[in-house]
């Protein structure tokens, strides 16, 4: 197989972040190495090359050793992976030993839709933002649009844990080192390192690297989801940064920027990524939980923009400034998969209870509006407001952990302390049933 | 001799390809890689170097690939078993392909080789027949599939010979026609037809008139759409754009449904495979999917083939059209196929428009609605290709090329606000800014007199008005406080609350008042009138809130009840009452 290598010493041009030589029989997107470094074709004019170096320029010589080796960015995929820390080429940073397996190109085909089975299976994570109001569901794609300073990482690192799902892949795209770590730890102490595998790119590492970390942690994914039949959590964070490398290597490349200077195919691109979420028919299954970090919380801008189209749905974290709590706020987030659960696996009760619920914090929202304009409230303002507030402590905040049972009736629970059965809306024969007197 | 070329220059999927012969302009061919043909379209030529789009990845394609020209354009095939279809852009026959994942460079032929059809001939031998002439029909899902004489044929032919009734395959020569030189020309029921250019084996394209029921009362009632209109949803994420969309394909009184999904979610798309073989047409009784084709070609197919597949989609319909049938076309979203020729016209350096988008990009839109229409065929039949569109406008900013390009020729425009959906009333489209231009054609308007009742058109308008009013005074009391206006602006705001609650919100989960039928559309929006005509005499602005409360779940109570239903006479009754406990009717 490893046949006569041909070796080239002539680059004939440099750029940040490309570098070009002249060499035949070349195919496009495969692998090279400059110097070592590694490369990927994505340019060929006649026999001019052009190679985007993944680590940068940064002391390539016109005579750098250029070795192309035939086929495009690959992982070695196989039981060996789990428990394993890697880098965005798929190269061990644990100090282990490389993992044995099957070599697969990463960014491989997509799934026939017509072979794609309708999700159904809910993932119960405790946090009643989600399960309750936002329910997960195996086979779907959300991510978390957070300001960088909310603790996104934390959360996501609770929902992998909690969540009854096989394998967990950590993609980090210019993870900072500390969160790396938290990531590291949070899963070792919690005894769950043999069912993940992690694919770090952190600040220290180059940023064009990042690009290929969420095809590198999508194909261990599709490995064990297809081969083994597994549930597959993937957890992306921060999508930004990877999209922000995309802006460097277009830039770099001569691309008209479109809107907020990314690349036209940004939409393209992510959902590519995104699309890989996925139920097969077999029982495996690839959900993807991302971050995607905003700036002052302006979703509008070009990347949680075209990401709003592509996943199903999306959560907020927000600070509760009554109780003091992150909240996963029940306004804005939204799981687009969540009636294909709710009241079928979980109790008959939850979509009408979670309306119910989130129609009445509504409520106390317009009352505290009302309370701030100096409006005079009635007695069902005051109750409202009162509600909210157990709601947002006992329901809202990141820090419970319940089943969805449970959640159900804390809400109703809450329902009888502060209303009426009239008041809030909901079918007579539950009242009857679940009212707590 | 076919043209043959050689691969010169690849950046992803923009191919360069030295050509040893002629080539025109979008003309297909394929690239061997590693034993593997992909397809591609030639999309610009300068002197011997042919630059084509492949519509697959191009990975480990090395200068020096040979090409093959196919001497034609992207077509489909087009002939009896497109129904209940599942196609990618391409016209691939999705269901024919193995494995679970796509592989690059299968491709699957659309129809059924060996399938016999009951024909019936429909023209007599020694007939004078062009384009588009119905020669017989077979019966497709219970559809008459007219088999026309080939769109491809100019001029006049007479039928030299025809089969008689009976089974045959797609493949079978149903008629000779010899054309006017004296040549015979023989015809199956296959034909082929470039997805670029229009059907227009027709006689004439009037303005279309014919009210086109939808059941969803903020289309039917407030803005119409009609039999070969044209219509845009653009909407921000998460306002229900597909929600409504799948709601209109699977309720309007059409023939043959046609569902482009073009860059969106497969999810969505397998909710359509896996629901429409199981829901039943309202209008027949049969199942959805046997009148509908899928088009899949979601975000994460190439894009290429993302841009192909909406001229795909409409090819069929115009093919329907056709045989005299009423075809609904929708495109999900028609922002995804735009931004694929984004993407293209950036790889060949063309100087952008804005947002990057190609200079051009308002004369593909327009010429792609043209397409749609009400036709006379030229046997003096019908037929019509309804089409609406999705804009996911960038930011949910309606100022966008897509958006403002899509708005100059389509005739009704339902804008999706993020405000209304998130006060959860749905369907979220704006009863303000929205509009259909049907509701000012002298045609339609004539037709809706003679159909539903003279007075009709008045009252949506009356209720266009209200809501306007409603909305200026709902400012006004937001700046001065319910205090702050006079008792008559809150029952005034709380009538435009009713229209809003009982007409424009709908339940489209709900198996009742997901369809509303233009019976009952009349009867809600009779009595809605009614009810803003009547006098009220309240005390207090409190007052006014809790009766009108009041009404409004009585009316939705109603809208949740089988029409005309024991039910529904007893909430009418309720309604009655209450009415008359305090309004008094003007003048």
């Amino acid at each position: 197989m490893k046949a006569f290598q041909k070796i080239y010493t002539k680059i004939t041009q440099i750029t940040k972040a490309t570098c070009s030589l002249k060499a035949t029989g070349v195919g496009y997107d495969e692998l090279a190495s400059v110097d070592g470094k590694l490369a990927q074709v994505v340019k060929i004019i006649g026999d001019e090359v052009t190679l985007q170096v993944f680590s940068g320029t940064e002391g390539i010589r016109t005579n750098a050793e250029v070795v192309f080796m035939g086929k495009a960015p690959s992982l070695k995929v196989g039981d060996q992976l789990a428990g394993r820390f890697f880098n965005a080429y798929g190269e061990p940073i644990d100090g282990g030993p490389i993992p044995e397996g099957k070599d697969v190109e990463i960014g491989g085909p997509s799934v026939n839709p017509v072979r794609r089975q309708q999700p159904s299976e809910l993932i119960a994570t405790g946090i009643a933002g989600i399960d309750l109001n936002n329910t997960l569901v195996t086979g779907q794609k959300i991510p978390f649009f957070a300001d960088p300073d909310q603790p996104f990482n934390q959360v996501m690192a609770m929902v992998a844990l909690r969540a009854q799902s096989d394998k967990i892949i950590l993609g980090g795209m210019g993870m900072t080192n500390d969160d790396y770590l938290f990531f590291k730890n949070t899963f070792s102490n919690a005894g769950a390192l043999d069912r993940i595998v992690s694919f770090i790119n952190t600040t220290e590492d180059p940023s064009v690297e990042r690009i290929l970390i969420p095809d590198m942690a999508l194909c261990a994914a599709e490995y064990f989801a297809v081969e083994k039949n597994e549930k597959v959590l993937v957890l992306l964070t921060d999508m930004t940064n990877y999209a922000d490398a995309l802006a460097i290597v277009s830039n770099r490349m001569d691309q008209i920027p479109s809107k907020d200077s990314m690349p036209g195919s940004l939409y393209s691109d992510l959902a590519k990524i995104y699309e890989k979420a996925v139920q097969f028919p077999s029982g495996g299954s690839i959900t993807i939980i991302a971050v995607t970090t905003l700036s002052g919380g302006d979703i509008t801008h070009a990347v949680p923009d075209n990401t709003g189209y592509i996943t199903e749905g999306q959560l907020y974290l927000r600070k509760d400034s009554d109780v003091g709590k992150v909240i996963v706020d029940p306004f804005r987030s939204l799981s687009r998969l969540k009636q294909l659960v709710t009241g079928k696996k979980t109790r008959e009760d939850h979509p009408q209870v979670m309306n119910a619920a989130v129609r009445l914090y509504a409520d106390a929202a317009n009352a505290k509006t009302k309370m701030e304009n100096g409006f005079d409230l009635t007695d069902y303002d005051n109750r409202a407001l009162a509600f909210a507030k157990d709601y947002s402590s006992k329901l809202l905040a990141i820090d419970v952990n319940l089943d969805t049972t449970e959640m159900l009736d804390v809400a109703w629970g809450l329902f009888s302390e502060y209303f009426q059965p009239a008041e809030v809306n909901i079918k007579q024969a539950l009242v009857d049933k679940y009212w707590k007197n | 001799m076919a043209t043959k070329g050689i691969v010169k220059g690849i950046v992803s999927n923009l191919v360069t390809v030295e050509v040893d012969g002629p080539v025109s302009q979008n003309e297909i061919c394929y690239i061997s890689v590693g034993g593997v043909k992909l397809m591609a379209e030639v999309i610009k030529v300068i002197g011997k170097n042919a630059f084509v789009q492949v519509f697959e990845s191009t990975r480990g394609m090395r200068v020096g690939d040979e090409a093959e020209f196919e001497g034609h354009m992207l077509e489909v095939t087009l002939g009896p078993g497109m129904l209940s279809r599942n196609y990618d852009g391409l016209q691939n026959d999705l269901d024919k392909m193995e494995g679970v994942f796509l592989k690059r460079g299968e491709y699957t032929f659309p129809l059924d080789n060996d399938k016999l059809w009951d024909f019936k001939p429909l023209a007599k031998v020694g007939d004078k027949v062009g384009a588009g002439d119905w020669l017989g029909e077979v019966d497709e899902n219970y559809q008459p599939h007219k088999i026309m004489v080939p769109f491809t044929f100019k001029g006049e032919y007479t039928v030299k010979s025809l089969v008689e009734a009976g089974q045959y395959t797609i493949n079978k020569v149903i008629a000779v026609l010899t054309d006017e030189a004296g040549k015979d020309w023989e015809v199956n029921m296959i034909q082929r037809w470039p997805v670029k250019r229009a059907i227009t084996c027709y006689k004439e394209k009037p303005r279309p008139y014919k009210l086109l029921e939808t059941g969803v009362r903020t289309i039917d009632t407030v803005n119409p759409i009609v039999e070969g209109g044209t219509g845009f949803i653009p909407g921000p994420f998460g306002t229900g754009k597909t929600v409504l969309q799948h709601a209109i394909s699977k309720q309007a009184e059409a023939d043959i449904v046609i569902i482009a999904a073009c860059g969106e979610r497969a999810n969505e798309v397998v909710e359509i495979f896996t629901e429409f073989p199981e829901l039943v047409d309202p209008h027949t009784g049969r199942k959805l999917m046997e009148r509908t084709i899928i088009i899949a070609n979601t975000s994460n197919m190439p894009v290429a083939a993302r841009e192909a597949s909406v001229y795909t989609a409409m090819t069929i319909a115009e093919y329907y059209r056709s045989m005299g049938l009423k075809v609904l076309l929708m495109a999900d979203s028609t922002s995804r196929w735009a931004q694929a020729l984004r993407e293209m016209s950036n790889r060949l350096e063309e100087l952008p428009g804005p947002d990057a988008f190609p200079m051009d990009l308002s004369a593909i839109v327009a010429n792609f609605y043209a397409r749609a229409g009400f036709v006379y065929l030229n046997n003096g039949q019908t037929g019509s290709v309804t089409f609406i569109g999705t804009v996911s406008p960038a930011g949910g900013n309606l100022k966008e090329p897509v958006t403002e390009n899509t708005k100059k020729v389509a005739r009704c425009f339902y804008a999706l606000e993020q405000e209304r959906a998130d006060r959860k009333r749905y369907p979220a489209v704006n009863p303000i800014d929205s509009y259909s231009k049907y509701l000012e054609y002298p045609e339609f308007q004539e037709y809706i007199a003679q159909h539903i009742s003279p007075t009709w058109i008045e009252k949506v308008n009356e209720i266009k008005t209200r809501m306007l009013r409603g909305k200026e005074i709902a400012e006004q009391i937001n700046i001065l406080g319910d205090d702050g206006v006079p008792v008559e602006y809150h029952v005034t705001f709380w009538k435009s609350e009713l229209i809003d609650f009982v007409i424009l919100q709908q339940d489209a989960f709900d198996t009742i008042d997901a369809v509303t039928p233009l019976e009952r559309q009349e009867f809600m929006l009779d009595k809605v009138v009614k009810i803003c005509h009547t006098e009220f005499n309240f005390d207090s602005f409190l007052e006014v809130m809790d009766y009108f409360k009041k009404m409004i779940n009585i009316f939705k109570q109603m809208n949740y009840s089988e029409y005309k239903s024991e039910q529904f006479k007893k909430f009418n009754e309720q309604l009655e009452e209450l009415l008359a406990s305090k309004g008094s009717l003007e003048g």
